[in-house]
């Protein structure tokens, strides 16, 4: 069997647990006492376990005082199963466009465009082809070359536009995101507890942070939607890739500022806990920041895991 | 937006190369196009009063349409910006200073103008010429920003260079002063701001970046760098002549001696060994500890156990050939492997063999010992799985080449490296789950942390891999290959290399947290013990580290090269050295 095919297969092996030990916390360099512990006999007995799922909610709404929709998002879901294992895909984008006429919407599209591309490509195609081979370069250096490939072309097909880009890629176990700007990923536990993933590349934010100016000011800084990082921009930048393991249970909330910044953190964490699927979470968000005045584009992608 | 053409003065007679700056007015609203036309004019009025050696000459300006033109002195050379692009690496202190003297000269000039001081509002390296004779050129006034625009929603602005109080719109000379403070720190870090979150110049110091730069340099840099505008040079001029003062420095060979003299008088005072064991020959390996007893293994081919208290002599166990393996304990027994070509079991009471198992090469490669089996690589490629009851072979699998790496065993699996730049991971049947290509040969071993493997390569590389898939999370470049492990504490990952650097590496980002330079090459791997980290070099210097800073707690320096990886145990660290002595210090 190609080697390729069986490292698939073991994505989703039975999780084995040794009694009274967690056999991932082993150290090569623990002391002696702890490598006594390791070599305790593992008893390999499987604890109960079902096929993850994911299900997914999405919304997207120009606001009640814009007149066009400078956000974009993109959502792809899918669950590979063979040979008692299965390898969960999950893309999830959110891009929120800025720039006159009709330049934030072509930066945001052709971001999404350009990096769900590169993610299919480079990932998913490999990932289902007869003859599975993994790609040379890590999950890190693909989101990283979309990325610059993205700024490109919205610096050459959109003059003057710019957009944020927040990404959420879900590969077996393993979770990698991708930001720029200010749109956020949350994740949410199964108790409620809300958490942001990413960190706004605001200039407010990072003037408030160091306590050059207020809450207060920053609410109402002349400068308050200028982002210090954004895509399209021809200076350099570093987008912030950051990898770990995916939730295995709970949500995440991948969403523009026209979510976070009007209905709030509590506003959106009771909305969560009391929604019933994912689409319906996703519907009264969206809901909520237009009865707050709508004052921006609004989108956002509830990804749900259990 | 706009570009600046090279052109002729067809007025003169002879070739008078000139600068014509064009700028496009995109307002599209009459209104609002005439007052920025009436903002250029009169920045260009005022910069034709300006007369500085730092300053191009302005010839002449006009409108035309939605273009707007300014013609001034052409200056041959290159931008601060790109001459750093084309050098890769930071400038030094000495062709910094004389920049810097001559930036505050022309800021000095130019916050004194009168009847209205200049503020030039833009100082970053894209905007300091370097002529042919290398003296500098500020360029760029203002003028552009006019025609800037501003828009509503959200914007793009990447200052980098800027300070805090130009967002809330004030501009004094004090804007000017941390512009220049920045543009400084990034020419001798070579670390773009623009790249960095705003204001984190304080997060990222000078010297840390860069050894070479002197206390002197690093404290005026940051002087015009503080938040406050008070906290910073009063003016340029204040500024020069701290500069000034540095370059007129001769006293700065002093400070090096009296800095060296202060880790020396550190250094003896409280890391001299509790105490010291010589072997008779070099020791390259790691050592293991079991009950106040410390076992570690020679090129004299004697495995010792000594006393960890005293260094006091317990037994010894000749094998034929020398020790490199650190041993591995288990049930009162020790494992290690020879380059005698066998795996050797003996009791940690008194060193009387229990068995011996043969491979068909030298073993350079450490058991580890788990479900009963111990697992250990051989020069005969292969991976060997032992009982470790009475040494019978259970499986073995060909790796295609040397196995210097030595397994680990963690979520079912056993993970390894091989000379021929593979990693690979095996079921406990030896059925292969996994094997991931490196460039160039992988010798050290692998460390597990929440379902990712990290090993490094003789490519220069620190892998991070899924331990389910073989899928690589992401790849970190050194500037040379590692022959070092890596270990993990919270979100850090922590390895040295053979580019003489150590590194701490987040482990959720892939980016640096810190790197610390040492003279030499760090083949050992790292140790982390309450809040800090040990690793040594070939230079024989073993290091301690804040773990969260990287700033060197205390070294010491042994006789010989150091190619094994300290142990520590109740707040001593142990090591051994290829000067043949085994050393106990305290951490």
């Amino acid at each position: 069997m190609n080697k390729f095919l069986t490292s698939l297969k073991n994505l989703f092996q039975p999780k084995i647990q040794t009694p009274g030990e967690d056999v991932s916390e082993y150290d090569p360099s623990a002391d002696t006492k702890e490598l006594e512990k390791t070599t305790t006999p593992i008893d390999t007995k499987s604890v109960g376990y079902s096929s993850p799922h994911i299900n997914v909610g999405y919304g997207l709404s120009a606001g009640k005082q814009r007149n066009h929709n400078e956000d974009a998002f993109f959502t792809l879901t899918t669950m590979f199963s063979f040979n008692e294992s299965e390898i969960p895909f999950g893309l999830y984008i959110v891009a929120d466009g800025m720039g006159g006429h009709k330049n934030g919407e072509i930066a945001s599209e052709l971001a999404i465009r350009t990096i769900a591309g590169t993610i299919l490509t480079e990932i998913y195609t490999p990932l289902m082809s007869l003859d599975p081979q993994p790609n040379e370069l890590s999950f890190r250096e693909i989101f990283h070359n979309g990325i610059e490939q993205a700024n490109t072309e919205i610096i050459s097909k959109s003059y003057g536009g710019g957009t944020t880009i927040t990404a959420v890629l879900i590969v077996g176990d393993q979770m990698t995101i991708a930001h720029v700007g200010d749109s956020r990923v949350y994740s949410v536990d199964s108790g409620g507890n809300m958490e942001a993933l990413t960190r706004d590349h605001s200039l407010v934010k990072r003037l408030q942070e160091l306590g050059q100016i207020t809450a207060e000011e920053a609410a109402v800084h002349p400068q308050r939607n200028v982002l210090y990082r954004a895509l399209g921009q021809g200076e350099p930048f570093e987008p912030e890739i950051i990898s770990s393991r995916r939730p295995e249970t709970g949500s995440l909330l991948v969403c523009s500022d026209g979510l976070w910044s009007i209905v709030g953190m509590d506003g959106m964490r009771s909305i969560i806990k009391s929604g019933i699927s994912p689409q319906d979470i996703c519907d009264r968000l969206i809901d909520a920041a237009n009865d707050a005045g709508g004052p921006d584009n609004i989108s956002a992608i509830m990804v749900h895991f259990s | 937006m706009g570009a600046v053409y090279r052109a002729q003065d067809l007025r003169f007679k002879v070739e008078k190369i000139v600068a014509v700056k064009e700028m496009i007015n995109q307002a599209t609203d009459p209104e609002i196009q005439k007052t920025i036309v009436e903002g250029f004019e009169r920045e260009a009025n005022i910069l034709a009063t300006v007369s500085h050696p730092s300053i191009p000459t302005i010839y002449d300006y006009f409108t035309l349409g939605t273009r707007s033109y300014l013609v001034m002195e052409f200056i041959e050379g290159d931008n601060l910006e790109i001459k750093l692009q084309q050098r890769r690496a930071p400038f030094n202190e000495d062709e910094v200073i004389a920049w810097a003297i001559a930036l505050c000269d022309v800021l000095d000039y130019l916050h004194t103008h009168e009847p209205e001081p200049i503020i030039f509002r833009d100082v970053k390296p894209a905007n300091v010429m370097i002529t042919r004779r290398n003296q500098i050129r500020l360029v760029d006034f203002g003028i552009a920003k006019t025609f800037q625009t501003g828009s509503k929603g959200t914007m793009i602005g990447t200052e980098g260079y800027s300070p805090p109080e130009q967002y809330r719109g004030e501009a004094s000379p004090a804007v000017d002063i941390y512009a220049l403070g920045a543009t400084l720190h990034h020419l001798i870090t070579n670390q773009d701001p623009r790249t960095e979150p705003p204001f984190t110049f304080d997060e990222r110091p000078i010297r840390e970046a860069n050894p070479n730069i002197s206390v002197a340099m690093e404290t005026i840099v940051n002087t015009a760098l503080m938040y406050n505008p008070p906290d910073r040079f009063e003016t340029a001029a204040v500024m020069r002549k701290a500069f000034i003062a540095l370059a007129q420095q001769t006293g700065m060979l002093e400070e090096e001696i009296s800095v060296a003299q202060a880790t020396q008088l550190f250094q003896d005072q409280s890391h001299s060994p509790i105490w010291t064991f010589t072997c008779e020959d070099e020791i390259r390996g790691t050592a293991n500890y079991q009950d106040g007893v410390l076992y570690i293994g020679c090129y004299d081919h004697n495995l010792y156990a000594l006393e960890a208290d005293n260094g006091n002599f317990v037994w010894k166990y000749a094998a034929n050939g020398g020790i490199v393996s650190k041993p591995a304990i288990y049930d009162n027994k020790l494992y290690f492997g020879s380059t005698d070509q066998y795996v050797h079991a003996i009791s940690c009471r008194g060193g009387k063999k229990v068995w011996v198992q043969s491979t068909e090469g030298a073993i350079y490669s450490s058991p580890t010992i788990a479900e009963g089996h111990l697992f250990i690589g051989s020069d005969d490629e292969k991976l060997h799985v032992l009982n470790i009851l009475a040494g019978r072979e259970a499986w073995s699998v060909n790796l295609g080449s040397r196995v210097r790496s030595s397994p680990i065993v963690a979520a079912d699996s056993v993970f390894v490296g091989s000379e021929n730049g593979e990693i690979q991971c095996y079921d406990f049947s030896g059925n292969i789950r996994w094997r991931t290509a490196a460039k160039r040969a992988v010798t050290a071993s692998p460390h597990y942390y929440d379902n990712v493997i990290y090993i490094t390569s003789l490519d220069g590389v620190l892998y991070a891999i899924d331990a389910k898939s073989g899928w690589v999370i992401w790849r970190y470049r050194m500037e040379s290959g590692s022959i070092s492990t890596p270990t993990t504490h919270e979100n850090h990952v922590f390895v040295g290399s053979t580019d003489n650097s150590f590194y701490c590496i987040n482990i959720k980002s892939a980016n640096k947290v810190w790197s610390f330079e040492t003279d030499n090459q760090i083949n050992s791997s790292p140790v982390f013990y309450k809040g800090a980290v040990y690793f040594c070099n070939v230079d024989g210097m073993v290091y301690s580290l804040h773990a969260g800073s990287g700033r060197l707690r205390w070294k010491y320096q042994t006789e010989g090269s150091i190619t094994g990886s300290p142990i520590i145990v109740d707040d001593i660290l142990y090591i051994g050295s290829t000067d043949n002595n085994v050393y106990a210090l305290p951490t």
